[in-house]
């Protein structure tokens, strides 16, 4: 067990590091997940080795952004003032995307 | 530390979990339910969200490792990204443009606030990517939650319907547009109905929020 949390918490600790020191825009969490994947990939870590942690991790996820989902409440005017634009990009923009991504890998195949 | 918000959390998302898995219906989804059942309680007793927050930052700190975690199900699929390759690569590429543009500039066009055309970027990857994005991209990362979840369910609950209207047949490119589009809630519902769907989904899934959380800062400098 030991072995697979150093693992995930060491490439998250690299991907938050690189973050910060390269003062990247993007989240160390993903360039953790960036190089753990490469890593996965040459060889150079055992899937065997973290993979029990990290199926933990990702089963259990959803429960984790409960408390940022949360912070809505200090939010409620100001969608009730942004309603329309809100409901209307979300829809027009779900389909828009299930059309061109199922468009284009259809044309490819 | 006060485990007040930690015991919420848990408690309210175990006892929806139990309802949703006896009644699996996507208005019963366990963290949507979790999410509206707890802004009730602070709202209803006055009690701020900080006093929460502070007491569950535990369960937001784990959503790193939790992304870290996602290399193993995208190293498991390496088979399909070999075999499809050019699709998912063109796919994820087109689609997680799309997904970003079009809803920034419906925001923009409807005379929508700045903050929330931010926010709202993201909206189609996966939530724990999406909030570390969000953050990001001087968005709030609260509210793009919400969108993303909410986004999340709209796949669920009508994606297969909305391909099958759009004459989308093919199994490769239904399972990729659902994970592009509706991440994991997305994957959770086409992996009912074809094992490579599925498999092709989770793929899109991961693959795009690698692909947003690159390109959008980039597109940040156009779009906002």
């Amino acid at each position: 067990m030991y072995r697979g949390l150093a693992i995930i918490f060491g490439f998250f600790f690299l991907g938050e590091f690189i973050s910060n020191a390269a003062d990247l825009m993007i989240p160390g969490s993903v360039i953790g997940m960036i190089l753990l994947t490469i890593a996965l990939f040459s060889g150079v870590v055992n899937p065997e080795w973290c993979e029990r942690e990290a199926e933990f991790f990702v089963r259990h996820m959803s429960v984790l952004f409960i408390p940022p989902g949360a912070g809505i409440v200090m939010y409620l005017s100001l969608i009730k003032t942004e309603l329309l634009p809100i409901s209307a990009a979300l829809f027009i923009s779900f389909f828009a995307t299930l059309l061109v991504t199922g468009k284009v890998v259809e044309v490819l195949r | 530390m006060n485990p007040f918000g930690i015991f919420i959390t848990i408690g309210l998302y175990y006892t929806f979990s139990e309802i949703y898995s006896r009644k699996r219906v996507f208005i019963l989804n366990p963290v949507m339910l979790t999410i509206l059942t707890i802004v009730l309680i602070l709202h209803l007793f006055g009690i701020g969200y900080d006093y929460y927050n502070e007491s569950a930052r535990i369960l937001t700190f784990l959503l790193g490792p939790a992304v870290v975690s996602l290399a193993i199900p995208l190293y498991r699929q390496r088979e399909y990204i070999h075999r499809y390759s050019k699709q998912i690569f063109a796919g994820v590429t087109a689609g997680g443009l799309v997904a970003v543009v079009s809803a920034v500039l419906i925001i923009t066009l409807l005379g929508g606030d700045d903050t929330v055309a931010r926010s709202i970027a993201p909206k189609s990857i996966t939530t724990a990517i999406a909030i570390g994005v969000s953050e990001k991209i001087s968005g709030i990362p609260s509210l793009t939650a919400v969108l993303v979840i909410i986004t999340g369910i709209m796949g669920n609950a009508a994606g297969v319907e909305v391909m099958n209207a759009l004459k989308i047949r093919d199994r490769v490119a239904r399972g990729l547009a659902m994970g592009v589009t509706a991440h994991g809630l997305g994957t959770a519902r086409i992996i009912l109905d074809d094992e490579v769907s599925g498999a092709v989904s989770g793929l899109g899934m991961a693959l795009n929020g690698i692909f947003t959380s690159v390109i959008l800062p980039l597109l940040a400098i156009v779009l906002f």
